[in-house]
């Protein structure tokens, strides 16, 4: 019997993809974003600030994941933007090869920003690189602050928080400061941002947020380990 | 969950390697797995056990390594195991440290029996 050295990535296959999709972006100064949140923290709500109010002149476009149902793509359509909804039939995560098949069905054109909102899942999304610029986390006030340290995967490897919800600070015993505190052990470069879909309170900061991070891939920033 | 995804592309990835290698078997494989790399070893053992039962690699030994959450400090270089959450380095104090090290989810190595 001999022993053999292999060092392949488990999910090799995925990053294959994942990589031909991130060289794909790249090339067409596209910055991809991969929304990650649990069940009902609001990515959609996101989504709908962000295009009403997204930035004149730039172009943008949805693929939104779900296990069943189109209503995230029909709560999306109304702004006139492309979005395709993914469904995955049972899958608790999307991969590589959904978004590139539902990228192909979008056809979104020359676009500056893409955003995938992947399943309500605080675990198995972060397991599967997409192709994207960078996951981002979306957390709620109405969840608890110590979801960072329960859920550390999706935290490690998520560039920026968005904590959603703040109009409900005063009703919930969420403790924001506590939230960022462990946000930061978690991840310590991790950017923090608050916002309510609410009331609208904080989207210029994440709308300006998306601005800085569309400069960096087309400055030709290196791309996070995250 | 997500194990039965990744349990099932280790097997795709052990499919093409015995192919590669006509006449001989392959005894056990070998994986790391880092500890925020939000994967349960045990679960994906498991998984792997089911999806190999009935197949070329039933019986197959799953040896897991589990790879500890390390952290390099930018100021100092120092790198250092985090343990609860602690992930200001230990020498200089620095909080924004970097993790180098515990979210790989890799096939180490194989053990093959020669034909």
């Amino acid at each position: 019997m001999s022993r053999v050295s292999v060092k392949r990535k488990v999910l090799k296959e995925n990053d294959r993809i994942a990589g031909g999709l991130r060289a794909g972006f790249l090339a067409r100064n596209v910055l991809t974003l991969n929304l990650i949140s649990s069940p009902g923290a609001g990515k959609t709500s996101l989504l709908e600030q962000t295009l009403r109010r997204f930035p004149g002149g730039r172009k943008t476009a949805v693929l939104t994941g779900d296990i069943e149902t189109d209503n995230d793509a029909k709560r999306l359509e109304p702004f006139g933007f492309p979005v395709k909804q993914i469904t995955t039939g049972g899958s608790c995560h999307l991969d590589a090869p959904m978004v590139e098949r539902g990228l192909a069905a979008l056809g979104a054109g020359d676009i500056d920003v893409l955003f995938i909102e992947n399943i309500g899942n605080l675990v198995c999304p972060a397991s599967f690189d997409l192709g994207e610029a960078c996951k981002i986390v979306v957390l709620s006030v109405t969840e608890g602050d110590d979801k960072p340290l329960k859920y550390p995967a999706t935290f490690v490897r998520s560039e920026l928080v968005v904590i959603n919800k703040t109009d409900l600070l005063p009703y919930v015993t969420f403790d924001i400061a506590r939230a960022r505190e462990n946000a930061k052990r978690v991840h310590p470069g991790i950017d923090i941002l608050e916002v309510s879909c609410t009331t609208g309170k904080g989207i210029d900061e994440w709308l300006g947020w998306i601005e800085k991070r569309l400069d960096a891939v087309r400055k030709g920033a290196p791309e996070p380990k995250t | 969950m997500h194990e039965m995804g990744i349990a099932s592309s280790i097997l795709d990835t052990l499919s093409a390697e015995a192919a590669k290698r006509p006449g001989t078997r392959i005894l056990a494989l070998g994986l790391k797995i880092g500890e925020v790399s939000g994967v349960n070893p045990d679960s994906l053992e498991f998984c792997l056990q089911c999806l190999v039962k009935d197949t070329d690699f039933d019986g197959l030994g799953i040896q897991i390594e589990t790879a500890p959450r390390r952290h390099r400090c930018p100021k100092c270089d120092r790198e250092f195991d985090v343990v609860d959450y602690e992930v200001a380095c230990p020498g200089c104090g620095e909080f924004e440290t970097r993790l180098v090290s515990g979210d790989e989810m890799e096939i180490t190595y194989l053990e093959v029996e020669d034909g």
